[in-house]
């Protein structure tokens, strides 16, 4: 039965042609690929380069952003000893309680606890914001077209907006952001604006790329385990395949 | 072959079973069904996607029940609990991702499951009813995909449930009652995701039972096959154990290696990116799409731009979807040909293949924002869905010639593989 397979080629193969009409009408630049530790069958999380992700989110980011996704026994996952863990958590105050005379307390964060955002709510975080909201970061690398190639491109897509364009109040002109305007204000500004403590020069792009780096953990944080898994299963299953196949070809040679 | 009444015991039985047998046939009937059941010689690797349907039914549910485990069915609460899922809970993403995919690939299987039918007349006498369960588990496995694609309450999740609810307004005087029923209130909300929920959880089960009348009127006369003519004899058949079930097997590895490679290297290739961010009814994403499987009736809703006979667009553009459909339920009857496999319909084979390319067409076409030549195409597509079914498919089978038909599926078979000693099938004809 050769001419159904061939009937099936040509429909794919015209199916192609439509589609090949459809990207010639694109609106938004791309954004452009970066190369990523994470990407491809074997691809893994750089430890070094997310924990530097991570310094990032704590010292720009997080300004603004939460995490609310994150807990801080999940920074672990970063290379972090169990008591380094328990050190940055310590560092953040969270409100707990009621205790037993009925009243909520402050107390040093603990492992178990989540990552708290900079604002008690959105109400709050749009009033110190110009009525912009910014968004939960723990997801953003997931939660846009493109993925971290995208969240790079709008860090590093900051620009003079081009001559005839005019600027709403508080907005910013970025190349890569829908519609160019933006309410966010370039976060990442100039070299050093953080200190590396294993003494990475820490250009724009170097910090973009390390924070999204971290932005990807954390919104795939079982990825490295998912590569591993995967490549053992599609190895069984590539072996069971061939032995069933065999057995197929030995079982049906009684009928041919 | 000579096939063993239901109620007699195999004599290959132990004891204990004999015994069990006796009282409870279950056993009689697994070997009846499952080992001896006489099955054409000739099927090919087309015949693979039935039980690889049922296969995957099974993956989805027993996911789908350790899902429901760790799922919270609340609109504040249901976001998080996925991502719960994905982070805390043991292989939750294995899970979830086996779950997500899983859906495309059962949609993916039993559409060429029925184009299979389709192309080889598998619906003609004495198969109608058959046929026609096939489309009811279609129709019940499109629900299904739809509520359980609400769960996440992600932004695609609430606007996907707010434009599909939202098409039974232009039902002529109790749509916006039957819409405040869907939705358990005046807007989709929590009642939505609940009521949602519950039936995501009791239609995979009906969907088993008719899979089992599917089944059971299957077994009643056997498979079609690729020459869609009768088996007259033991000649033309073996029974399914251990040719099929070995076949089955091969074919179940190989769809288990392309769900192993989404699931694990790609498993967000198929999910919408806006499906991260959660349920926001106050933004409406830009490009509102449902899922892949789902394009081709949105592209024909969507097509209608214009008033017909009265009826407004979108309550035409809702019957001609849904009649995408339902005018499965007539193909028996729309066919008038007597010659089942479309391989020996010289004509009927081509104009059945640009259905195919008609409706990746209408795919396309769904995925596109409605602007321009996208419109013009999905209004020329739907067209030809609409004439394939209702024109060319009881007219062709009128007006073509059809090759001779081979005498038996045995001949057929000898004849291929070159035993028979006489020409070939293609020089003959």
């Amino acid at each position: 039965m050769r001419q159904p397979v061939l009937g099936l080629l040509f429909a794919v193969l015209l199916g192609c042609a439509f589609c090949g009409i459809a990207n010639a009408q694109e609106e938004a630049p791309a954004p452009p690929h970066q190369q990523w530790s994470f990407e491809g069958v074997f691809g893994t999380y750089d430890r070094a380069e997310m924990q530097r992700g991570f310094q990032v989110y704590k010292e720009v980011c997080s300004a603004c952003h939460p995490v609310k996704h994150l807990y801080y026994r999940d920074l672990e996952e970063l290379g972090y000893t169990e008591d380094q863990v328990k050190g940055i958590a310590a560092q953040t105050q969270v409100t707990d309680g009621p205790n037993d005379q009925g009243e909520m307390f402050q107390r040093p964060a603990r492992p178990s606890d989540r990552i708290p955002g900079p604002f008690p709510n959105d109400q709050a975080a749009r009033a110190a914001n110009n009525g912009a909201l910014p968004p939960d970061l723990s997801l953003i690398a997931k939660a846009r077209e493109g993925g971290p190639d995208y969240v790079y491109a709008i860090l590093t897509g900051y620009k003079d907006p081009p001559a005839g364009v005019k600027l709403n109040p508080n907005m910013y002109y970025n190349e890569y952001f829908a519609g160019h305007q933006i309410a966010m204000p370039p976060p990442l500004t100039q070299a050093d604006q953080v200190k590396y403590a294993d003494g990475t020069s820490a250009t724009v792009p170097q910090m973009a790329h390390d924070v999204v780096s971290f932005l990807s953990w954390a919104a795939e944080p079982n990825l490295d385990e998912r590569h591993r898994i995967g490549f053992k299963v599609i190895l069984f299953l590539i072996i069971a395949t061939g032995v069933f196949y065999a057995a197929k070809r030995k079982i049906w040679a009684r009928v041919h | 072959m000579a096939v063993p009444p239901v109620s007699t015991p195999s004599s290959g039985f132990s004891r204990l079973v004999r015994w069990i047998d006796y009282r409870l046939p279950v056993f009689s009937l697994l070997e009846h069904e499952l080992v001896v059941y006489p099955t054409p010689k000739n099927l090919n690797y087309w015949w693979n996607f039935g039980s690889l349907a049922g296969i995957t039914l099974v993956i989805m549910i027993v996911t789908g029940v350790v899902l429901a485990m760790h799922y919270t069915p609340n609109a504040d609460l249901a976001f998080d609990s996925v991502e719960r899922i994905m982070r805390d809970v043991n292989y939750g993403w294995m899970l979830r991702y086996i779950h997500a995919t899983g859906a495309s690939m059962f949609f993916a299987i039993v559409y060429i499951h029925l184009f299979r039918g389709l192309y080889y007349g598998s619906y003609k006498y004495p198969r109608e009813l058959l046929w026609i369960l096939g489309v009811v588990i279609l129709v019940l496995m499109i629900a299904t995909a739809f509520m359980g694609y609400v769960l996440p309450w992600g932004q695609m999740s609430y606007w996907a449930a707010t434009v599909i609810t939202n098409l039974f307004s232009a039902i002529p005087l109790v749509g916006n009652k039957i819409v405040t029923l869907l939705w358990g209130g005046f807007t989709v909300s929590n009642p939505t995701l609940t009521r949602f929920f519950s039936l995501h959880y009791l239609l995979p089960f009906v969907i088993v039972a008719v899979v089992g009348l599917h089944l059971l009127a299957l077994h009643q006369h056997g498979s079609n096959n690729p020459l869609g003519i009768d088996h007259r004899g033991p000649q033309d058949t073996i029974p399914f154990h251990p040719y099929y079930t070995i076949k089955d097997s091969f074919g179940l590895c190989v769809a288990l290696l392309v769900l192993a490679f989404f699931v694990f290297y790609a498993p967000n290739f198929l999910l919408a990116a806006d499906n991260y961010i959660p349920a926001n009814p106050m933004v409406t994403p830009n490009h509102i799409v449902p899922e892949w499987y789902l394009l081709p009736y949105y592209a024909i809703l969507r097509s209608i731009t214009f008033d017909f006979l009265g009826i407004p667009s979108k309550l035409l553009g809702v019957l001609l979807s849904l009649g995408s459909l339902i005018i499965l339920f007539f193909v028996p009857w729309l066919d008038t040909s007597r010659v089942r496999s479309a391989g020996f319909r010289p004509v009927y084979r081509w104009v059945s293949w640009i259905l195919v390319i008609d409706v990746i067409a209408l795919g396309y076409v769904g995925s596109q924002p409605p602007a321009g030549f996208v419109v013009t195409l999905g209004q020329i597509a739907t067209f030809y869905y609409y004439l394939h079914f209702l024109v060319l498919m009881p007219l062709i089978g009128k007006i073509e010639r059809p090759r001779p038909l081979p005498i038996s599926i045995g001949t057929a078979v000898l004849e291929a593989t070159g035993r028979l000693g006489t020409a070939r099938p293609a020089e003959r004809h």
